[in-house]
């Protein structure tokens, strides 16, 4: 595929926000028929560039060339039609409407008197046959699952006859299997002629599916690399501009059974969320509950929170039952919470830094006294959880949506760890954090357990689990697996098990 | 390329600035009407400022106006900030109204004068936020849009009102006027300045603002309830008992409205009739959004509107503009205050 003409050239890109440098001089190519992956941090200015080259925003120096033609700035339109196709993160699509409607939605001219589908038909099922995308034209795309969604996207600037497609962090919102398909159609696209770029990440993925890897540091680009010429390790250290030492994890003798659950289920609406689920958890060690997204894991987090009263079965915690369970008493039992979406639930962006840190524990008498809050003690807890955590970005007042995601995680983490917790929740702790900041989540799980908590990580990512878990148990439709040790867990075995196959694992 | 980014924060200026800036902006628009109704628009807003403030008779006037917007202002403000959104101040004003004059009448309560002007009141608070509590149950059981609800109810209210006053509570000595008994003299609230109406209900008022001030930025009630109000899933993880939080809220809204009413019957009116509003109940919906729902806000927000209304009055005798000018410039100030909020989320860039 090398070799073939540059079909798109970004030539010296520089573009500043205020003071921020986001783009500094980026050059860039992409070839026909290439599979290119844009890799970098959060905020390394990957989504920039591309909203430049699609002409959302305007660079304040450099050009962009498609297919020898220069694109004039500021101009989707322009974009479009010299055949570059756009799908963002977050999908643009009527969820009302079907897969056809908004395909052709906007490629029609605007008054007349019926719309004429069945060109549009026979051109979607032509383009479906040629990439193997295959989707229901009629299908109500509110019925659609998110990755049937995603390629009902493609196929939309496919239908636009783009012969560029730029994805951006395609699989930030795909389960593992639907990631893997994704990339297979990727890899077909590319190999029918079109060229591709996709924003990411993640390292695996970049190294499973392109051709070529740009990685972007700073605002500048700091290396190019063949996918078949470098290394996970490599590409890390060029992405953080830094080694990242992989913590490790020691090998330790469980102590007692702090939480249980016996045959519990939850119901609710009338539906079986969690069924007959069993798990044990030690003191000292880690239990991993893998699974696809959707199965469960929210109900899960919601009873080993304190938010849901088991519906039947038992429930206990430090060897008592929960009758009725209260996020407040959960706290003050001395369990660390880390909820799965931080931004819905894990904090309230308006507050500030150190109201966030106690309003969990804000009717301890650490933190209130006589119903008035202590806020001298909150803003000294505070600035506590940021020095001993690293939190960057602001200080005890700083209003804490204005954090990055990664540091707003560690302050989560900060709040439940500075008071040693007995017990440590942590549901997807990783998510959408970038190599740096899930390295010290990382480290800082695994100090929690060498300090003697038992920890429940609840995670769709199979190489956290690897890495933190000592036990690991499936999470399937709402049903838990039995637990492997992780000794005897490959991936191949946890795939099977997050299938629902584990009475051969057993 | 101009184009509009949104701001990390807003800086304290800004939030004082929008106010102010809505508030000119509305005034140089309603000058414009002002000059179509032939009058000089220099001389009118003169002779308006002099309405309100030209004499001992006219301050005492505006502050007296002021007293029951800064309750109801304080109503909405509380509410709307924990996402409750009650526009049903008016009824609340009118059913706190209704149970003072009922109680504090000469068949009701028997108690001597310095305890009797508390418990109407609280009685009066107390009707308000039952009427309050009626629709956000509905919205915790069955989730009833409470807009709807407590925008209803207050006409079923004001006919409750009027049903009371041509019936059980009608005062028969008022030679068939509907309004209801008259309240005792032990009830009715001591002056602030002689030889005025202005009484001490408005030291009631921004007592209140200020207590809520410090609720609000200080205890675990008001982190809690700000929380909920922010982001209601991450307050009910952290174990905020959005129910009970919002059960508050409306007792207090709904009271302050329901207080607003009592305090303008032992103050002012002396009876109930259902004229007693001018629409005090909606007007404190504009006074909270001019005050950014800030509570010591509310007062300034309170005595601005308060001014325009009586000082209308004023230019109104001297010049020939109609008075309904104050009701033009109080919704266009909403209007435009709603414009100046959005935008100093925001800032322009090039």
């Amino acid at each position: 595929m090398t070799g073939s003409g540059v079909v798109l050239r970004l030539d010296a890109i520089t573009k500043r926000f205020g003071s921020l440098v986001a783009n500094d001089d980026v050059t860039l190519e992409l070839h026909q028929g290439e599979l290119l992956a844009l890799l970098g941090e959060n905020g390394a200015g990957k989504t920039t560039l591309m909203n430049i080259l699609f002409g959302h925003y305007t660079a304040d120096s450099g050009s962009v060339t498609a297919f020898g033609r220069l694109l004039p700035p500021g101009h989707p339109r322009a974009a479009i039609a010299a055949g570059i196709g756009m799908v963002h993160q977050h999908f643009a699509l009527a969820g009302n409407l079907s897969v056809i409607e908004n395909i052709i939605a906007g490629t029609e001219r605007m008054f007349r008197w019926r719309s004429d589908q069945s060109k549009a038909r026979a051109k979607l099922a032509e383009i479906s046959d040629r990439f193997g995308l295959r989707v229901d034209p009629d299908a109500r795309v509110g019925d659609l699952s998110v990755g049937e969604r995603q390629r009902v996207e493609i196929l939309k600037s496919l239908y636009r006859d783009a012969r560029i497609l730029i994805l951006d962090e395609p699989t930030a919102v795909l389960t593992h299997q639907e990631a893997e398909k994704l990339y297979e159609t990727l890899r077909a696209m590319a190999q029918k002629g079109l060229s591709l770029i996709f924003i990411s990440h993640k390292l695996h993925e970049v190294l499973a599916a392109a051709d070529r890897v740009t990685v972007l540091r700073g605002g500048k680009v700091v290396a190019e690399r063949r996918a078949g010429d470098t290394s996970k390790d490599e590409l890390a250290e060029l992405m953080i501009g830094r080694r990242v030492a992989r913590p490790v994890r020691d090998k330790r003798e469980p102590g007692p059974v702090v939480m249980q659950a016996t045959a519990t289920s939850i119901v609710a609406g009338g539906t079986a969320k969690l069924s007959d689920i069993s798990f044990e958890l030690h003191a000292g060690e880690t239990l991993g509950i893998i699974g696809v997204s959707g199965n469960g894991q929210a109900t899960l987090g919601q009873l080993v929170c304190g938010l849901a009263r088991p519906t039947s079965g038992r429930f206990e915690l430090l060897g008592q039952a929960v009758v009725s369970p209260s996020p407040r008493r959960f706290v003050s039992a001395g369990i660390g919470r880390i909820p799965e979406d931080r931004n819905a639930n894990g904090a309230v962006g308006e507050m500030s830094v150190w109201e966030n840190a106690v309003l969990e524990r804000i009717r301890s008498p650490r933190f209130s006294v006589a119903g008035l809050v202590r806020r001298a003690a909150g803003r000294t807890f505070a600035q506590t959880i940021i020095d001993r955590f690293d939190v960057r970005g602001g200080g005890p007042d700083t209003p804490i949506r204005l954090l990055s995601g990664g540091n707003m995680q560690k302050l989560i983490l900060g709040r439940s760890l500075e008071t040693t917790p007995r017990i440590l929740i942590a549901a997807q702790p990783t998510r959408g954090l970038d190599e740096g900041a899930v390295a010290a989540v990382h480290e800082e799980i695994l100090a929690a357990r060498r300090a003697g908590a038992a920890v429940l990580l609840i995670s769709e990512d199979l190489d956290e689990i690897l890495e933190l878990a000592d036990r690991v148990q499936a999470i399937v439709k709402g049903r838990l697996s039995p637990s492997v040790p992780i000794g005897d867990a490959d991936p191949r075995r946890l795939g099977l098990m997050m299938a629902g196959v584990w009475q051969e694992a057993a | 390329m101009m184009r509009l980014e949104r701001r990390p924060d807003i800086p304290l200026s800004l939030a004082l600035s929008a106010p102010i800036g809505a508030v000119v902006v509305s005034l140089a628009l309603a000058g414009i009407l002002i000059a179509a109704a032939g009058a000089p628009v220099w001389e009118a807003y003169q002779r308006l400022f002099l309405g309100a403030f030209g004499s001992r008779l006219a301050v005492t006037e505006t502050l007296t106006r002021t007293t029951p917007l800064i309750l109801t202002g304080l109503a909405a403000a509380v509410a709307f900030r924990a996402r409750l959104w009650n526009i049903g101040g008016e009824g609340q004003f009118y059913v706190g109204a209704l149970a003072a004059a009922a109680l504090g009448s000469e068949a009701g309560l028997q108690l001597p004068g310095y305890a009797l002007v508390p418990v109407l009141m609280i009685a009066g608070a107390i009707a308000g936020a039952i009427l309050l509590l009626v629709p956000l149950l509905l919205r915790l059981r069955f989730g009833v849009d409470e807009v709807v609800t407590t925008l209803l109810l207050n006409f079923v209210a004001v006919l409750f009102v009027s049903m009371m006053i041509e019936g059980p509570v009608k005062d028969p000595m008022a030679f068939g006027w509907p309004q209801s008994v008259p309240i005792v003299g032990d009830a009715i609230l001591p002056k602030l300045v002689l030889r005025s109406r202005l009484h001490i209900g408005l030291l009631v008022g921004i007592g209140l603002a200020i207590l809520t001030w410090i609720v609000q930025s200080r205890t675990v009630f008001g982190l809690e309830s700000r929380a909920a109000g922010l982001n209601p899933r991450a307050a009910a993880f952290a174990g905020v008992s959005l129910k009970r939080i919002l059960m508050t809220i409306a007792c207090i809204s709904g009271g302050f409205a329901g207080l607003a009413g009592a305090i303008e019957v032992m103050g002012v009116k002396g009876y109930v009739t259902t004229d007693l509003s001018p629409g005090f109940g909606y007007t404190g919906i504009v006074v909270a959004m001019l005050a950014e729902l800030h509570p010591v806000g509310v007062i300034v927000a309170a005595l601005f509107v308060a001014t325009l209304f009586v000082g209308a009055d004023g230019m109104s005798r001297a010049l020939g503009v109609p008075s309904f000018i104050a009701d033009v410039i109080v919704s266009l100030s909403l209007l435009t205050m709603l414009v100046a909020l959005f935008l100093s989320n925001f800032r322009i860039r090039r």
